[in-house]
């Protein structure tokens, strides 16, 4: 019937009592003229609730118990991630958890146990992959050589999420052609190594970073890095597009709001057909994300992930972003002027939605490889 | 080119489920009829000659007679007395070797289980043993000429006269109305009622009697299988009448429950033979373009996967529903949106089968070099009757508009 052999969903009562909570959490501490309050700021975030987050165990919450964490599994952060996607509430939280897994997975007993209890305790950590535009790239022009007892580094990274805060790197390198992932910490970076770039969507923050002349020792080198590379990337996807579907339903939200109260020839505009029948199109695109979300969050292990998942992940990130660029995009024509400016919160979800669509690989990216997965 | 089957069979299944399922498999090996000569229906919608109606009421006896029907109605009515889950692996059986469908649906999977449930001694009895076997075809009088999905607009008039009932109007869309031997029908007893749909109905009618005519429609697709159904002055039994006067819609709703539901009470068979992206890759495997696999044409993998997700996306979908916790947020929504989602994938994906075929999408049925006999022009345009049929996709989209969103009506 299907070409997956798997196709179970199964969320456990303890799972949907995090959910309660963290939708609440975001719901209290993000309502929409918070979001805005952050959009200029310096650092896009209110350290505040990040201390918060850490404090309610959420940065330990996949992690093993023997760092610290609660070892309930990178699936178990999904509803956190879709609610913080419905509140708009950003954190350095989907950077620094990417960076814990690709430790968890890809690091040595030594470099897991100097990393991940830090982790847990707030240390925010992101991957700086990007040295061009292209996701699917499979190299990287950053070079690691060898210098004394270790390694330097040579070269700039793109888009490097949340890098202002970021307390340390976890940088793909290219060492005499094999790929390395190696932790480079703030500290280490050269006076104006950061150059913050204008984003499209401003609750979010990302920079460029110069990592030339940075010395690496040879435990900071990942052991088994480019291993667990491809499924550092699936877990991306997979935040990536839990984020991008609690986004989509807030935008949905925010149409159904207008179009329910909006009155125009007499009529709530809501009535019309042609605004009801793609606001329901947006409500089946965004369930079809929570539904592939939640299934990739099952089927999700601390092992390698299999076919299956892999599958699941590029599925979900494939949905959540077309919702999420459909949504943003309705949104904003189906407020009419209102939709024109600023001040309506359709801005806030158009431009997340180009901000979420190319994050760890747009979705013809992933189609591509889709194709390869289930038709060869 | 890997395919991975989805095994519905349960890790944990008991010895004798087992045994049982294998009787099964060995059966339908044994039993499956020879290819006709004849393209089959996909569904019970598609009987549109005496030749295909005599070919599946042979199918279904035989199915029945072999104690592959009806396993969980009660024994002393032609079921089984069995417990459900031996239905369920027979029709997991049957369903993934593509056996012909068990065409009396109306009577199995709608008048049965309502009988069994809320029907009287007489009326099972009467009734349930020929809904099995084939013998007696049921069908639906729901709809009427210009009311379409609305059913508290029913017209047909049901006139009480001493003992007997007295029925004036007419029915569309009755399946297999020129066969069937009984009608579920919904007509009006009270045109005074204060709300509409206290003034209706629901009667187990007879077909064969003075005043009842029926006329065949022919389909877009060129066959039959529809009537229009006339009643004038038509008498039958009072005795007909199901549960109460008045009650109709009540019923009606319940029926419906069992079309829509996970087929409880449903006396099981393949009900339709449906076609999933397995099938469409089957006929795309072959396929050239520009002297190419057209499997390597990176367009059409593109689309190939985009049908893949949506179709992932509706399997999963019937999982997710199940889990309550990941249905708070718009509740209701996918169970809502199933058939608005299921049927239009399943219409554009057919749609796109055929500009697989290249310039042999331009064959039909009967045409001998017709790619697959001409099943996948035919099952394109047939698969609008579940677009439009039960509610048109436009009043889906505003059923789901207004009853999940939240959104005004018009």
């Amino acid at each position: 019937m299907t070409r997956t052999a798997n196709l179970s969903i199964a969320f456990s009562d303890e799972q949907a009592m995090i959910m309660d909570s963290a939708k609440a959490f975001c719901r209290d501490n993000s309502d929409k003229s918070a979001v805005r309050a952050l959009l200029k700021s310096d650092r896009g975030f209110d350290a505040e609730i990040w201390s918060q987050m850490v404090e309610l165990g959420w940065t330990g919450l996949a992690l093993p118990e023997e760092h610290g964490g609660s070892q309930m599994g990178i699936g178990a952060t999904i509803p956190l991630v879709e609610s913080m996607g419905r509140y708009m509430l950003s954190t350095p939280f989907i950077s620094t958890t990417i960076v814990a897994q690709a430790i968890m997975r890809g690091g040595s007993t030594a470099q897991q146990a100097k990393w991940l209890p830090s982790i847990v305790e707030g240390t925010i950590g992101t991957m700086a992959l990007l040295d061009n535009e292209d996701w699917g790239f499979s190299n990287t022009s950053c070079t690691l050589t060898a210098k004394g007892d270790g390694f330097e580094l040579h070269g700039k990274k793109l888009l490097v999420s949340d890098a202002e805060v970021a307390d340390f790197f976890l940088v793909l390198a290219n060492h005499d052609d094999v790929l390395k992932l190696v932790v480079v910490e703030a500290s280490q970076l050269a006076a104006g190594a950061i150059s913050r770039k204008t984003l499209v969507d401003e609750t979010k923050r990302a920079a460029n970073v110069d990592f030339s002349g940075v010395s690496v020792a040879a435990e900071a080198v990942l052991t088994s890095g480019m291993q667990v590379l491809p499924d550092v990337r699936l877990i991306g996807a997979l935040l990536i597009a839990a984020e991008a579907t609690g986004c989509a339903a807030a935008a949905l939200d925010t149409v159904v709001d207008y179009l329910t109260t909006r009155k125009q020839f007499g009529r709530l505009i809501g009535s019309y057909q042609s605004l009801k029948h793609p606001t329901v199109d947006i409500l089946i695109q965004m369930d079809s994300a929570r539904t592939f979300i939640y299934h990739a969050a099952t089927l999700i292990t601390d092992g390698a992930l299999d076919k299956d998942t892999d599958i699941a992940c590029r599925m979900a990130k494939t949905q959540a972003a077309e919702a999420l660029s459909f949504a943003g995009d309705r949104a904003v024509q189906f407020h009419g002027g209102m939709g024109f400016t600023y001040d309506c919160d359709a801005m806030l979800y158009i431009r997340r939605a180009q901000w979420s669509q190319h994050q760890y690989g747009d979705p013809q990216h992933h189609r591509k490889h889709l194709a390869e997965l289930l038709l060869d | 080119m890997t395919n991975i089957q989805a095994t519905e069979h349960n890790a944990s299944e008991n010895a004798e489920l087992a045994d049982f399922r294998r009787g099964v498999i060995d059966w339908i090996k044994h039993n499956t009829p020879a290819d006709p000569g004849f393209l089959l229906p996909q569904t019970f919608m598609e009987v549109g000659s005496e030749q295909v109606l005599e070919f599946l009421r042979e199918w279904q006896h035989k199915v029945w007679s072999s104690g592959y029907l009806g396993m969980a109605w009660p024994k002393q009515y032609g079921g089984g007395g069995m417990p459900r889950i031996y239905q369920q692996i027979a029709d997991q059986e049957m369903k993934r070797a593509r056996v012909p469908i068990c065409f009396n649906v109306i009577g199995l999977g709608w008048a049965g289980p309502l009988i069994i449930d809320t029907g009287t001694d007489f009326e099972k009895e009467t009734y349930l043993k020929g809904i099995l076997t084939g013998e007696d075809i049921w069908c639906q009088g729901f709809s009427e000429p210009n009311h379409g999905s609305d059913l508290g607009s029913i017209q047909t008039r049901a006139e009480r006269d001493g003992d007997e009932y007295i029925i004036n109007g007419s029915k569309i869309w009755t399946t297999m109305g020129n066969y069937a031997k009984y009608m579920i029908l919904l007509a009006r007893t009270d045109a005074q009622a204060e709300r509409r749909y206290n003034g209706l109905s629901f009667f187990l009618s007879p077909m064969n009697v003075a005043g009842v005519t029926t006329s065949p429609i022919q389909k877009l697709t060129g066959d039959y299988g529809f009537t229009e159904t006339f009643f004038t002055d038509a008498r039958i039994p009072a005795r007909c009448l199901m549960g109460e006067e008045g009650h109709g819609w009540r019923i009606a709703m319940q029926t419906l429950q069992y079309e829509r539901g996970a087929e409880a009470g449903a006396a099981g068979g393949v009900s339709i033979l449906s076609t999933v992206m397995n099938d469409l890759l089957r006929i795309a495997k072959d396929v050239e373009r520009d002297g190419q696999p057209i499997m390597q044409d990176p367009v059409t993998r593109d689309n190939l996967v985009k049908f893949l997700i949506e179709e992932q996306a509706l399997y999963l979908g019937e999982n997710r529903v199940k889990i309550p916790a990941l249905c708070a947020d718009y509740p209701n929504s996918l169970a809502l949106s199933t058939k608005l989602r299921g049927t239009e994938f399943f219409r554009r994906m057919r749609q796109y089968s055929l500009t697989l075929q290249g310039a042999s999408s331009a064959l039909y049925v009967g045409d001998e070099d017709a790619v697959e006999g001409g099943f996948w022009q035919r099952a394109y345009m047939n698969n609008f009757s579940t677009t439009i049929g039960g509610g048109t996709s436009q009043i889906q989209a505003n059923i789901i508009g207004e009853h999940v969103l939240g959104l005004p009506k018009d």
